[in-house]
């Protein structure tokens, strides 16, 4: 027996788009080729529609609505590039801009950001970073005298060998949070703490993620649009400024630890794997993996840990194999 | 790693969950725990909406929620640390940092601001310091309106091992008194009062006893209610064209509709008492004046959608109003009006009270609701709507006290009765919360269609030169003299491009310093967002700083960019905080008041 959904008219800019009852805007926009700016939305998480980025214009509706979740209905008008849409996104992305680091942000957003004319400046020079974003009092916060715009700047978190957490990058997406939970994981050893502008992301009080429920899937890493959780091998060539994307292969290969067969994607940069990837559309992992699959590639190429030995050593190494 | 709790924080825990059976969830490991497991994922599941009750009994008990205690709360309903651990940094009344057993809250807020809290705080800062300082087991830190504006100023103590006090139209004095551990006179005096319908019976009966109400008319609209059936109660509701007091003015009869033809049987009714609106108040007066008429109002409610449960959310900061209700339920059910087979109907309902944590966006339905389920009071995107999957993914009705509690005239007095009290759109009466510059400041209930100027002269009229009205609370707007003709109905407001929100006129007169009240609303939506999305968590911080970098170093005030900012929250937030954020300093500087500078 065959279920056929029913399909549901609407119009996006215009064009009637017929799709499957219970899509969302996004996936109608996306049938006719419009994509949609996200930031929070993923295909393997459940949508949290925060980053309010994808926002588009229906017809009726008091308040522009999120298009990542938003389910079609029947005559549903929709604009994607009205003077609200357009309005809307370039303040989100200022408002990002403004207050995050997205030097290692996908370069989409810059592209983006170009596109909507998003001009960070006009809020004033960013502040300094601040050592208190996980200590500051809920529903408290100085009062400044606005000359420099608030940021989210503070120290990374490096309190492990195979990955760091830069929260200055951290645009408070839910991603990481929602793959170390149910969406993925199952872990839970982060969650979104503090309130308002001092939200973040955080294990119970802070603690270093060694004491934490953390197993090192990296799933988190696997979702984060920003950089702002990173392999420490990445982390560490970045820093050393030797992080050569555009030098890198990138090797599609299956999991050799056990039956389950995940694909693993090889990031290779210098003869040495730099960071494991899994495709979204895998039916096996939907792009999660465990630590095995992440971290334990050293057995392929065995030299030295990034984090652990000077860089010079392992590069010099892996240009010898 | 885990930490231990002490014996105190294990017993404020135990206390509300009763001791643990095993070591699967905090006692002591014996060897039959190795072999046997308890409930599980679905345990956990259940359990999950007495996280924040938990936290609180920590809270209360012990002064601040220790590593030790978290993880104590943890094992016994089976939460992730990093969860809980969110949830307890959500809210502003509970500490994840140690903190002294005495804390003084106090309101800074627009209308305690000019009337006396500027001296408490100069007062606390001479004897401990700036906020936060802690001595000798005391410290003190500035609060949002804390909903006792007609007492203006207020302070709220939190005292560990002891019970939460307000102090009203007090003083620096007592204040530091109270934290040098003195004892202080609280001022218990009640709030001006003045209506006929919603508070006729203010101050005749007695808010402790069951007796009381009944003596006076009380359980009759209950009783009547359950002779008309389920289907007449949502009639009548619908035929009076009620519409909600806690600000949104959605119909309530078109919620309870909804609710009553849903498909799913479990439902709820919420009573929104998270009053957290700057300057409203009314809802703590009824709620001090009548506790049993609103537990009468939701039973009514109940029994009118099919609900089994009631959850009355009430705010933090409102210690007197929950003991009142909490003994008005007990009595309630002593007495067969809650419980199983109330009055012999075959009518099964109960009322559990959940207090809030010092968070202004938990009186946001959706938020609530999280809340309630234990989880960060973050609001959800809708729809859908709470009438299809609200309370614990239920059909819920979430109505505010004021709402409910003119249900039982509805039923007595009959739908059209009440529908032609007011105007045609907006029926019935209307409590105002008057307060700031005015003779008599209090709660003041007039038929729907009277002027601002009526109401303020009922109240005995501003004092000294008004200058502007704070109409709405501070997700509202200040208005000018001009908008005293201003019939307070929802139409006629809504036509000026005003509202009523939760019934807030604060009134200013010439020793207003707008830009100093300016700056405090603006930090106080900074305070008060969520941060789940963009628009408003960044937002308000970036209105925030373009005022002050006016007010402070003179610069021209970036109009454009503050309209932009505006244009933003209102279209792409997630929730009504981001939507009106900007609207009150807008207003401001539309009417003139930052031109003083």
């Amino acid at each position: 027996m065959s279920v056929t959904a029913t399909a549901i008219q609407i119009t996006i800019d215009g064009r009637p788009v017929e799709v499957a009852a219970g899509s969302t805007i996004l996936e109608a926009c996306r049938s006719i080729g419009e994509d949609q700016p996200t930031l929070c939305y993923l295909e393997n998480l459940t949508p949290v529609n925060v980053c309010r980025v994808c926002v588009v214009e229906v017809e009726g509706s008091r308040t522009l609505v999120p298009s990542c979740s938003r389910l079609v209905e029947d005559g549903m008008a929709v604009a994607t590039d009205s003077v609200r849409v357009r309005h809307s996104r370039k303040m989100v992305l200022e408002f990002l801009a403004s207050s995050t680091d997205l030097t290692t942000a996908d370069p989409v957003v810059a592209e983006w950001m170009d596109h909507y004319e998003a001009d960070p400046d006009r809020y004033g020079p960013a502040a300094p970073p601040s050592d208190d974003r996980d200590s500051r009092a809920t529903g408290h916060h100085h009062v400044s005298d606005g000359l420099a715009a608030e940021t989210v700047y503070q120290p990374a978190k490096i309190d492990n060998t195979l990955y760091m957490r830069d929260y200055s990058k951290c645009i408070l997406c839910y991603k990481c949070v929602e793959a170390c939970g149910a969406d993925a994981q199952n872990t839970f050893a982060i969650a979104i703490a503090g309130r308002g502008f001092d939200a973040r992301v955080s294990t119970e009080f802070d603690e270093p993620l060694t004491n934490s429920a953390c197993v090192y899937c990296g799933n988190c890493i696997g979702v984060c649009p920003t950089g702002a959780l990173m392999f420490r091998s990445e982390y560490e060539l970045r820093r050393a400024d030797l992080w050569h994307e555009e030098d890198q292969t990138v090797t599609t290969t299956i999991c050799s630890y056990c039956g389950v067969g995940c694909n693993l994607e090889l990031h290779v940069q210098d003869n040495r794997i730099v960071k494991v990837t899994s495709p979204l559309d895998h039916s096996v992992t939907d792009g999660h993996l465990c630590i095995k699959g992440r971290f334990g590639y050293e057995y392929v190429q065995e030299l030295g840990d990034l984090a652990t030995t000077p860089i010079d050593i392992v590069l010099a190494e892996a240009r010898t194999k | 790693m885990e930490v231990p709790a002490t014996a105190s924080e294990r017993d404020a825990v135990d206390g509300l969950l009763g001791p643990p059976e095993s070591g699967w969830d905090g006692a002591q490991r014996t060897a039959r725990d190795g072999r046997v497991s308890f409930g599980g994922f679905h345990m956990a599941a259940a359990q999950r909406d007495l996280l924040l009750p938990a936290l609180h009994a920590v809270q209360s008990e012990v002064g601040w929620i220790s590593r030790g205690a978290l993880d104590y709360v943890c094992k016994r309903l089976g939460v992730p640390p990093a969860e809980a651990f969110g949830v307890a940094s959500f809210y502003a009344l509970l500490s994840t940092e140690e903190r002294p057993p005495r804390v003084a809250h106090v309101c800074d807020d627009v209308c305690c601001r000019p009337h006396g809290a500027t001296e408490i705080v100069a007062a606390l800062e001479a004897a401990f310091g700036p906020a936060g300082t802690v001595v000798d087991g005391a410290t003190w830190h500035p609060s949002p309106c804390l909903g006792q504006c007609d007492r203006a100023p207020a302070v709220f103590m939190q005292l560990a091992g002891e019970a939460d006090a307000v102090l009203t139209r007090t003083n620096g004095e007592a204040v530091v008194a109270m934290l040098r551990g003195e004892s202080v006179v609280v001022d218990g005096q009640p709030a001006t009062v003045v209506g006929d319908l919603l508070l006729g019976r203010m101050g005749t009966i007695d808010p402790t006893s069951v007796e009381s109400h009944v003596a006076n008319k009380g359980y009759e609209a209950l009783r009547r209610a359950l002779e008309m059936g389920s289907a007449a109660v949502v009639a009548e509701v619908k035929a009076s064209n009620i519409r909600g007091r806690g600000g949104a003015a959605f119909p309530a009869g078109i919620k309870w509709e909804a609710v009553a033809n849903a498909p799913e049987e479990t439902r709820y009714i919420i009573c929104n008492a998270d009053e957290s609106e700057p300057g409203t108040f009314k809802d703590r007066v009824l709620m001090e004046g009548d506790p049993f008429l609103l537990i009468e109002s939701m039973t009514i409610a109940g029994y009118a959608v099919g609900a089994q449960r009631g959850y009355l959310y009430i705010r933090g900061e409102y210690p007197a109003a929950t003991a009142l209700l909490q003994s008005a339920i007990e009595q309630a059910r002593t007495g067969g009006y809650l419980g199983p087979d109330i009055l012999g109907s075959g009518f099964d309902f109960d009322i559990e009270v959940r207090r809030g944590g010092g968070a202004y966006i938990c009186g946001e339905e959706t938020a609530l609701m999280n809340s309630i389920e234990g989880l960060r009071g973050e609001p959800r995107n809708k729809p859908p709507f709470p009438t299809q999957h609200g309370l614990f993914g239920k059909p819920t009705v979430i109505n505010n006290v004021e709402t409910l509690m003119n249900v039982p005239t509805i039923v007595v007095e009959g739908g059209e009765a009440f529908a032609r009290i007011g105007t045609e759109r907006s029926a019935g009466t209307k409590l105002f919360c008057v307060s700031g510059a005015v003779a008599t400041p209090g709660v003041y209930e007039v038929e729907m269609g009277t002027t601002l100027g009526e109401l303020i002269d009922r109240a005995g009229g501003a004092v000294g030169d008004l200058q502007a009205i704070l109409l709405g609370g501070a997700a509202g707007a200040f208005v000018g003299t001009d908008m005293l003709d201003l019939p307070l109905t929802f139409e006629d407001s809504s036509a000026r491009d005003v509202s009523l929100g939760s019934g807030v006129v604060m009134l200013f007169n010439e020793s207003a310093d707008f830009p100093d009240l300016l700056r405090r609303v603006a930090a106080f939506f900074r305070d008060e967002s969520c941060g789940q999305c963009v628009p408003c968590r960044v937002g308000t911080v970036r209105q925030e700083e373009l005022l002050a970098r006016h007010l402070t170093s003179g610069r021209p005030l970036d109009r454009a960019l503050l309209g932009e900012i505006e244009e933003v929250m209102k279209d792409a937030s997630i929730c009504g905080l981001g939507h009106t954020a900007a609207i009150a300093i807008r207003s401001a500087i539309d009417i003139g008041l930052l031109e003083t500078v």
